[in-house]
């Protein structure tokens, strides 16, 4: 086990946060096609109030902190509010889509000792990058924040959504990255809004370009190991959770909710009314999430798949139970494996309509599992 | 031999969990954990006391060990600490060198 993973867990035991995403605002410059947020300002948090939920935050152990938004820089505050998180000597991740960034702003992150800045860049070409913006020129001016951020020193990912419209370039943002002398991670997951509203799930990758990702050595790493049919769950699985969401790790909004993950809506308090560690200690919305384990999943504690499936409870959340399967996460572990799920076989069973309905001619019985599979990280 | 006086630099993230201090160096992202004797050298890393004072006055004094066991282990520790930038090492006090990014340290 490595060290984080060590302290990982010892803030499991602990009963403690270790990890925290703040979104600072919801505004935006850019308006991307797949973005799940509502840019307009419904009363986000003021400078005071985010400075002493960073506090709090320092107070109770978070020690991994993600700035995010929106566009972070479309706060004035910003430099501030990272300032004092650095002198809190938090771990800071920013994500920005880079826009805003320039010589002055890249040498300001370097200067408080930001470990990380992650960038979107949706493609190698203009018109497909600032398509899905819907902000001409923002490749350009992105790509000259990441070579500003590069020439600081700073550690920089290029995060790649993977929609249907811009598949096809993933192979040149590969490229771009590696010119660049950037990190790259990909993402081909797209969430409903927060509002529920999920029209653009319309925008996600079909099964078969799925399955292509999964199937690309330079992103996987061992093919034949990260597409291995899952291993036998023993008692260890069905008693694991499933995620960190709510039990290490939380999310904030710029408005001050709590929720148990960025991915995850369900509001479990707010930091203007509560103190956080109120909120993280007896919040029963948090409470009820703990409790789930694998064994509590009615349809995926019999799925072959419940030991590997990345099954994101904030998806099952949001099409309606958090102890559901999560249809996206079902499509990756079929189109990863070759193996249908147990929701994917429930419904060709039941004949019920759905995303999934398009595997219904596929094999309908799980075949025997010989061996064992680590689960791997999409980056390369 | 001259005196060490130590302190933490500003380009790292730290956090006291459970009794272990967590450090993460933001230049490099290595990660390292402190035992309680380590955190507490860490701890009391100000700059302006030497090293020999924060092993007797501190160390000594809250954990069961001679001062010649202790001091060796605390040269060894600061050694390695600071290869990765993570502890600054002076022969004099060292007064505050950016005004504008002092780290807390909890």
């Amino acid at each position: 086990m490595s060290l984080l993973a060590e302290m990982n867990q010892k803030a499991l035991n602990l009963g403690l946060p270790i990890s925290v995403h703040l979104d600072i605002t919801y505004r935006c410059n850019e308006r991307c096609v797949h973005c799940y947020l509502d840019h307009d300002d419904h009363g986000e948090m003021t400078t005071a109030e985010i400075m002493d939920v960073l506090e709090q935050l320092a107070d109770v152990g978070v020690f991994f902190l993600s700035l995010s938004g929106g566009e972070v820089l479309m706060r004035r505050d910003f430099f501030e509010i990272v300032e004092r998180a650095r002198k809190l000597l938090f771990n800071v991740k920013v994500k920005t889509n880079g826009v805003m960034i320039r010589e002055k702003e890249a040498a300001r992150l370097r200067q408080l000792g930001v470990e990380q800045i992650q960038i979107s860049v949706y493609s190698h070409r203009p018109e497909v990058h600032d398509a899905i913006t819907k902000l001409p020129g923002s490749l350009k001016r992105t790509l000259r924040a990441i070579r500003f951020l590069k020439s600081q020193g700073l550690k920089v990912t290029i995060a790649n959504v993977l929609m249907a419209g811009n598949f096809s370039d993933q192979p040149g943002v590969i490229a771009l990255a590696k010119e660049l002398g950037v990190f790259y991670t990909l993402d081909p997951t797209i969430t409903p809004k927060m509002d529920g509203d999920t029209s653009i799930l319309t925008l996600r990758i079909p099964g078969s370009e799925l399955k292509q990702v999964f199937h690309n050595q330079e992103l996987v790493g061992n093919v034949e190991e990260f597409c291995a049919p899952p291993p036998a769950p023993g008692e260890d699985v069905m008693e694991g959770f499933p995620c960190s969401a709510g039990h290490t790790a939380c999310y904030i909004s710029p408005y001050g909710d709590v929720f148990p993950c960025v991915q995850f809506p369900l509001p479990s308090g707010n930091v203007r009314r509560q103190k956080f560690l109120d909120i993280w200690n007896h919040s029963a919305q948090l409470k009820e999430v703990r409790s789930i384990r694998a064994k509590d999943l009615p349809t995926c504690s019999t799925c072959a798949h419940v030991g590997t499936c990345t099954r994101c409870p904030g998806l099952a959340y949001m099409e309606g139970n958090m102890r559901g399967p999560s249809t996206a996460d079902c499509e990756k572990s079929f189109q990863r494996t070759g193996i249908p799920s147990a929701n994917m076989l429930k419904r060709t069973r039941t004949g019920s309509s759905g995303p999934l309905i398009q595997i219904q001619a596929l094999a309908s019985e799980v075949p025997p599992i010989p061996f064992s599979l680590e689960e791997s990280r999409l980056t390369a | 031999m001259a005196e060490k006086y130590i302190s933490r630099s500003s380009a790292i993230a730290a956090r006291l969990l459970g009794g272990e201090m967590m450090v993460m160096s933001a230049t490099d992202s290595t990660f390292f954990t402190l035992n309680e004797v380590a955190t507490a050298i860490w701890q009391a890393a100000d700059g302006r006391t030497p090293l020999s004072e924060i092993v007797a006055g501190k160390i000594c004094q809250e954990f069961d060990v001679n001062r010649e066991q202790a001091q060796r282990g605390a040269d060894r520790f600061v050694d390695e600490l600071s290869q990765h930038g993570i502890l600054l090492v002076s022969d004099q006090p060292v007064m505050e060198t950016d005004s504008s990014f002092s780290p807390e340290s909890r």
